[in-house]
């Protein structure tokens, strides 16, 4: 595990990574992670200028891409298992609505608030067995993919291990940035890079602060199409526990809608749901939040903008105790 | 207020500066709040208002302002609203349907082109005009020579950031070439794509020579499209080659070839964009109103409505409020949710028109072949 993990808000045209290089004392080299920017990962010049040290960049994409040209067998049950998880993703996705049509429909009878304080608690329990279950039976396909074909064991797979493994050797920290969340985390476990990269600090945002959490959650509270339910993508890596993190609430997060901000967050408790735009920070230490600031979305619908990032906070505590374990 | 604008026209001397002074301080149609008024100036015996608006009467005449050669109607146009409408001058007896000449907002169609009023609160959409920052698709026109209909061509769209080593959806356009000539489709699927938006597709835009009675679920055309097109661009190109990354749109008679061709074809496409769909049907009886050329077009959805089954997995149908198909399409919504497939439904404050199509591709699109927008976190 990463000894410390810093996650930032969103990085647009004003990046804020440099200031914390230089708060750390990082002189460089450092490793960056931008295959979450798929083809373009390579185009990494801005994000080099703004970090201010010497850095190397991984290229894990272009490295699964000459994995998945190498390998043709390989690459076929990869794919055949990338389709069954879509598949997955989808079927989960349409029960997120419907209970999601049933949690509003139900909130409109005209029934005694504690009897609609109650239906409101089975909707939100509804969510988390649903976003358990998910998670459990994507670990089951990747577990079952993992034993089938051990992919580190892979010949092109191992060479390029090694390369990273040389490459991370002289490195001070790791900087993963955001982009596309599902390539970004599928060639991250190829490689197992986390795993290589064992006891560096890693500075983590957008797609790349996401893949560092429990679970990875999908939202957008303005699609093209009108309206979306959040929903879990995967587990993460869990090297940042505790937390969902939402890069880039300024644009994607309606903040008027109390009841669907205390129904998400008590749907994701006992983690803390923490929108971050630039400037907002979360700092791990061994696997524990010791500090942060961020948007909390609170489990009684609102957003504290000046959330401390205290891990006591008596609030996060006391739903967490009220929860019950789900187990599906 | 937009009476106000001819009251303050009858307030003025009645000569021709001041009535050129009026004519430079507004825009015309003017529309203030809820209300539109149309303005035509010159010597006419009459002035009519010819629109396609269902649910209006379709030629409304405009007054003229006593003393000046200014004609007007004033009429209520809700919020959102967007109006396609020429003006019929009528001299020594005979009319003459013209574009309205103090309006420079028009539309385009295979019949030409029509003067457009927008409605309070209209907008048009940001993403229909090119976007330097978009790089452009490849569209080429490609011939086949099918076994149904002997050699064809369609336009085929590849885009802009196309990789050999990537698998990609299909979707398939009917009226294709119109799509691109009046609903701007080309422009519209580069922004979308750059705004990851809509999944990076290949699209095929078919037409027909005989689209009347091709489109009207003639099992010819869906052989044609299945058997023929699909396996030809199948071949040609990565495609993913599964019914959820295969995707058949059409308007109007389009609507109805895609909705017919996913009929006799069940399972095979996975996904459906309806727009202004002419399902004419009838409660008794074999005959609809609008005429023989309906026919195959009535014993189809009069089968299907009997019996509605789930033929793809998502369908997207919008229409307008304006047009007179809004019945038909609102009443086949509950029959295709029925089924239990995935159906969204959009209407809108407009007509059966190539932009009305055009403004529904944003939600349709994104729906039916999501780009990756939801999984890109910066």
């Amino acid at each position: 595990m990463a000894a410390e993990v810093i996650v930032l808000g969103s990085q647009h045209a004003t990046p804020d990574v440099g200031a914390v290089v230089r708060e750390r004392g990082l002189r460089g080299p450092i490793a960056i992670v931008r295959a979450g920017y798929q083809e373009r990962e390579a185009d990494d010049g801005p994000l080099v200028a703004a970090l201010g040290v010497p850095a190397i960049n991984l290229a894990l994409h272009a490295r699964a891409s000459a994995v998945f040209a190498d390998d043709p067998s390989f690459t076929t049950a990869y794919r055949d298992r990338q389709a069954l998880l879509r598949h997955m993703q989808s079927c989960y996705r349409v029960r997120l609505e419907k209970t999601e049509d049933a949690a509003r429909t139900i909130a409109l009878r005209y029934f005694e608030p504690e009897l609609l304080e109650g239906e409101d608690a089975v909707s939100v329990e509804q969510f988390r067995q649903l976003d358990a279950n998910h998670v459990i039976r994507c670990e089951q396909v990747r577990t079952a993919f993992a034993a089938l074909w051990h992919p580190t064991d892979r010949p092109t797979v191992a060479r390029h291990r090694a390369e990273l493994a040389a490459l991370l050797a002289p490195v001070e920290a790791v900087v993963i940035a955001g982009g596309h969340v599902a390539s970004l985390h599928n060639r991250l476990e190829l490689f197992d890079l986390l795993g290589l990269a064992a006891g560096k600090p890693i500075i983590a945002w957008g797609a790349g602060a996401m893949v560092l959490t429990d679970r990875i959650v999908l939202y957008h509270d303005y699609p093209p199409y009108g309206s979306d339910v959040a929903q879990v993508l995967d587990s993460g890596f869990g090297v940042a526990p505790g937390v969902v993190v939402m890069p880039d609430p300024s644009r994607r997060l309606n903040p008027d809608t109390g009841p669907a901000i205390a129904r998400f967050a008590r749907r994701m408790a006992p983690a803390v749901c923490v929108g971050m735009d630039l400037g907002a920070r979360l700092d791990f230490v061994d696997g524990a939040l010791v500090a942060g600031r961020g948007r909390h979305l609170r489990p009684d619908g609102g957003i504290d903008a000046a959330w401390s990032g205290r891990p006591d906070d008596p609030a996060v505590r006391a739903l967490a105790d009220s929860l019950d374990e789900v187990t599906p | 207020m937009s009476a106000a604008a001819i009251a303050e026209l009858e307030a003025t001397p009645r000569t021709r500066e001041a009535v050129d002074a009026w004519m430079g301080r507004h825009k015309f149609p003017v529309v203030v709040g809820p209300s539109i008024t149309f303005v035509w100036r010159g010597d006419a015996e009459a002035v009519h208002l010819k629109h396609w608006v269902f649910g209006l009467p379709s030629s409304q005449s405009l007054a003229r302002v006593d003393g000046t050669d200014v004609w007007h109607l004033t009429m209520q146009l809700p919020p959102g609203s967007r109006v396609e409408y020429k003006l019929e001058v009528v001299r020594h007896g005979k009319g003459e349907w013209i574009q309205d000449p103090l309006n420079g907002a028009l539309a385009r169609d295979p019949f030409g082109a029509n003067s457009v009023a927008h409605g309070t609160g209209y907008e048009v959409p940001g993403w229909i005009h090119h976007d330097r920052a978009a790089p452009p698709g490849r569209l080429d026109e490609i011939f086949l020579d099918s076994k149904t209909f002997g050699r064809r061509s369609f336009g085929l769209y590849v885009p802009a950031r196309f990789k050999r080593s990537r698998r990609y959806p299909l979707l398939v356009v009917h009226d294709g070439h119109d799509y691109l000539r009046y609903a701007s489709m080309g422009t519209v699927l580069d922004n979308l794509i750059d705004r990851l938006e809509v999944a990076d597709a290949i699209v095929v835009f078919t037409s027909s020579p005989d689209r009347l009675r091709e489109y009207a679920d003639d099992e010819r055309h869906a052989r044609y499209v299945t058997e023929d097109l699909v396996p030809f661009v199948e071949r040609t190109f990565p495609l993913e080659a599964v019914p959820q990354s295969r995707c058949l749109m059409g308007a109007s008679f389009g609507a109805v070839a895609a909705l017919s061709t996913a009929c006799r074809y069940p399972g095979f496409y996975g996904r459906l964009l309806l727009q202004s769909g002419s399902f004419a049907f009838t409660d008794i009886g074999d005959r609809n109103h609008r005429g023989p050329l309906f026919d195959p077009v009535v014993a189809f959805m009069n089968r299907f409505r009997a019996e509605p089954t789930a033929v793809s997995e998502r369908v997207f149908v919008s229409c307008g409020m304006y047009e007179s198909l809004i019945y038909e399409n609102r009443s086949l919504v509950p029959m295709l949710l029925g089924t239990g497939m995935d159906v969204r439904y959009v209407e809108a404050r407009d007509g059966h028109n190539w932009e009305n199509w055009r403004d529904r591709l944003r939600d349709a699109l994104s729906w039916l072949l999501p780009g990756p927008f939801l999984l890109v976190y910066e």
